[in-house]
């Protein structure tokens, strides 16, 4: 249900943008964090506060992947079955897991807790093969180490993000994308293993930027108008 | 003479909480922001410029030109909209970059909308990555309460607003006219252009759109100088830049140098192919751009001579993949990727990826004949140049480019009635762990 807290977040989302329309993506996802996914009432309320058609808001809500219709499990398991992924044993985590959940692609296990799908490249190709799980990194699995994930997440135990914070719920993740931050931002590392690699070569061998000259190149206000 | 890897972007990242405006500013950040609010805006422009910085999103158009088409006689207000949709495949420099050190592209953001004279800016995240989102948005939160951002900053009477938007799943939002789509809360399919983004962009105003590591940049060039910057890479291909490694190397991960550097020192920076294995093929930046192979291992990683080479240097993606792949299954996942992506505005790249697919996969079951090579290369030749946008010409790059280098895999495929590979050796666990 959209209340009237809701409403109020949702044009207050609106708001953030010189043009209200702006604010159709996030408050998308506002609305899959409190319903769990887009819901009918979700897309009317969002059509109202921008002045568009139903239809112009389920048009945007059909484009993108991350919206779904229907019902999301706690946790969403996204394996990435791109490519590089796939190859590396992407293909057989996800085979592994979908015979453990005993589900398909996009489908969720019976007690709720989890939406198996596969997903694209997620920008961690050093960490192959990777799963994303509520959209947190879960780096250099193999078939047994995300078995045990799912099992940990079934069992309600806490998880943490191989490379970032404990794994919160779905609807909980969505707030935040919607724009509405949670306590979560100092846990984890900066940097994970593989994104410190070079750096740590660099460092090792004395290796550095050139040093800066030192001189001002560009000329300031003052000294242009002398 | 220059280091082998020359840390700049990535040198903050192994600092303790590298990710708070605390630790940014203890190591000189911020500093370039200051000196930028007290230079002549176009002069801001003209240092950009002269460094020969070129855009790190892939299509490497000079970052100085972008910002000088926008027309600041034109009475609309300007925007800035940083592209941090990373999701080319292969392509993970960005992501690391903003959870690790999100300070260095909001001071780049900063300076670059001061430049341009922007009083608006977005960072349109891709949805996919959540903490890397909270780092940024929790970046913004501290440079307002730092005076960084808002009203009359640091009393120069500029004033910005910055805004951190999370995108929804769409590989074609990486365009930037369906970046801006997705932006103003549109499906998120590419514009005709002309009118190019500078003269009619985001609420059709003047707008300047750049990759997040080409932001990121901005603070190091305004520091240390245009001629510090082009000291680094090649004649036409100035500065440094992040290369990842990524698959059959012994460490893969980011490795940042100058322009220039070849796949035969990374490799060796990576601890080589892993053990026992050798090259077989690699994407120079990300799977839109050819393939190429052993043969190519000493070209220098730049604009002109990875495009010398057939190929593109794209966003130094490099995927590496040894003899155990099997080049029929990479290329067949990459286009059915494609086909799921494609945003189905235009004929060629909708109804060609799914052409596209329908063949690779049987040519991949051992099915069909060697004709289906040249239909496969006739297809490709009718998306190629007649799609909308470049998501369809990228979809063509591994299939053309596989069957040049890799033609007698496609056959084996036929002469064996199925795949000659054991996907299991492939795997990183191989070692380890036998299939499931």
């Amino acid at each position: 249900m959209i209340d009237e807290k809701t409403y109020a977040e949702l044009e207050e989302i609106a708001a953030r943008y010189p043009e209200k329309r702006s604010g159709l993506l996030p408050m998308l996802h506002l609305v899959q964090s409190v319903e769990g996914r887009i819901t009918p009432e979700g897309i009317e309320a969002c059509a109202d506060i921008l002045d568009i058609t139903a239809a112009d808001v389920s048009g945007v809500a059909t484009f993108y992947t991350m919206y779904k219709r229907k019902p999301v499990g706690d946790y969403h398991v996204g394996v990435c079955t791109n490519t590089l992924c796939a190859i590396m044993g992407g293909d057989l985590i996800f085979e592994r897991l979908k015979e453990h959940l005993d589900v398909g692609n996009d489908e969720t296990t019976e007690d709720g807790t989890i939406t198996l799908e596969h997903v694209e490249c997620n920008a961690a190709c050093d960490y192959a093969p990777v799963v994303m799980v509520n959209w947190e990194f879960m780096d250099n699995m193999t078939p047994a180490s995300a078995t045990q994930l799912v099992d940990d997440l079934q069992a309600g135990k806490e998880v943490r993000s191989t490379r970032g914070p404990r794994i919160c719920t779905w609807r909980e993740a969505e707030r935040v994308l919607a724009g509405y931050p949670d306590d979560r931002v100092h846990e984890g590392p900066g940097a994970g293993p593989a994104s410190l690699v070079g750096l740590k070569l660099a460092r090792e061998r004395g290796w550095t930027a050139p040093a800066s000259s030192g001189a001002p190149e560009i000329e300031s206000k003052q000294e242009a108008a002398e | 003479m220059t280091s082998t890897l020359t840390p700049v972007l990535t040198d903050d990242w192994d600092a303790e909480r590298s990710w708070t405006l605390a630790t940014y500013e203890s190591r000189g950040g911020y500093r370039a922001l200051r000196k930028a609010l007290g230079t002549d805006p176009d002069a801001l422009i003209a240092a950009v410029k002269d460094s020969g910085l070129r855009g790190r999103g892939g299509a490497g158009f000079p970052t100085g030109m972008k910002w000088s088409f926008i027309p600041q006689d034109n009475p609309k207000p300007k925007y800035l909209v940083v592209n941090a949709d990373e999701s080319e495949p292969g392509t993970c420099k960005d992501i690391p970059l903003m959870l690790a050190s999100p300070h260095t592209l909001l001071e780049g953001v900063i300076i670059s909308s001061f430049a341009i004279r922007a009083h608006h800016a977005f960072i349109y995240i891709r949805g996919e990555v959540l903490h890397v989102i909270r780092r940024v948005q929790a970046a913004v939160a501290e440079a307002y309460a730092a005076g960084h951002l808002g009203k009359d900053i640091h009393g120069s009477g500029y004033d910005l607003d910055v805004v951190v938007h999370a995108g929804a799943g769409a590989y074609i939002c990486g365009e930037e006219t369906a970046l801006l789509e997705g932006l103003e809360g549109r499906r998120g399919q590419p514009r005709l252009r002309p009118p190019f983004p500078a003269v009619a962009g985001l609420y059709a105003s003047p707008t300047v759109i750049n990759n997040v590591e080409s932001i990121a940049s901005v603070p190091s060039i305004i520091a240390n100088g245009a001629d510090w910057f082009s000291s680094m890479g090649t004649e036409k291909s100035k500065g440094y830049g992040i290369f990842s490694l990524s698959g059959h190397v012994t460490k893969p991960g980011q490795y940042e140098a100058p322009l220039g550097i070849t796949l035969r020192e990374l490799i060796e920076l990576a601890g080589g192919i892993r053990e026992g294995h050798d090259l077989k093929f690699w994407t120079p930046g990300g799977s839109s751009t050819p393939l190429l192979t052993a043969e190519h291992l000493d070209v220098p990683l730049d604009f002109e001579a990875v495009g010398a080479a057939g190929s593109m240097l794209g966003t130094r993606a490099l995927q590496i993949f040894d003899e155990t792949t099997c080049v029929v299954r990479a290329v067949l996942r990459w286009t059915e990727f494609y086909k799921h992506e494609s945003c189905g505005k235009c004929t060629p790249c909708r109804e060609g990826t799914w052409w596209l697919v329908q063949v690779l996969s049987r040519l991949e079951r051992g099915e069909g004949s060697e004709d289906d090579l040249d239909v496969l290369l006739d297809q490709c030749d009718n998306i190629l140049g007649r799609a909308f946008c470049a998501l369809g010409d990228g979809a063509t790059s591994p299939i053309t480019s596989s069957i040049e280098y890799f033609r007698d895999d496609y056959l084996a495929h036929l002469r064996h009635g199925g795949c000659p590979f054991d996907p299991a050796a492939a795997t990183v666990f191989a070692a380890q762990e036998v299939r499931a």
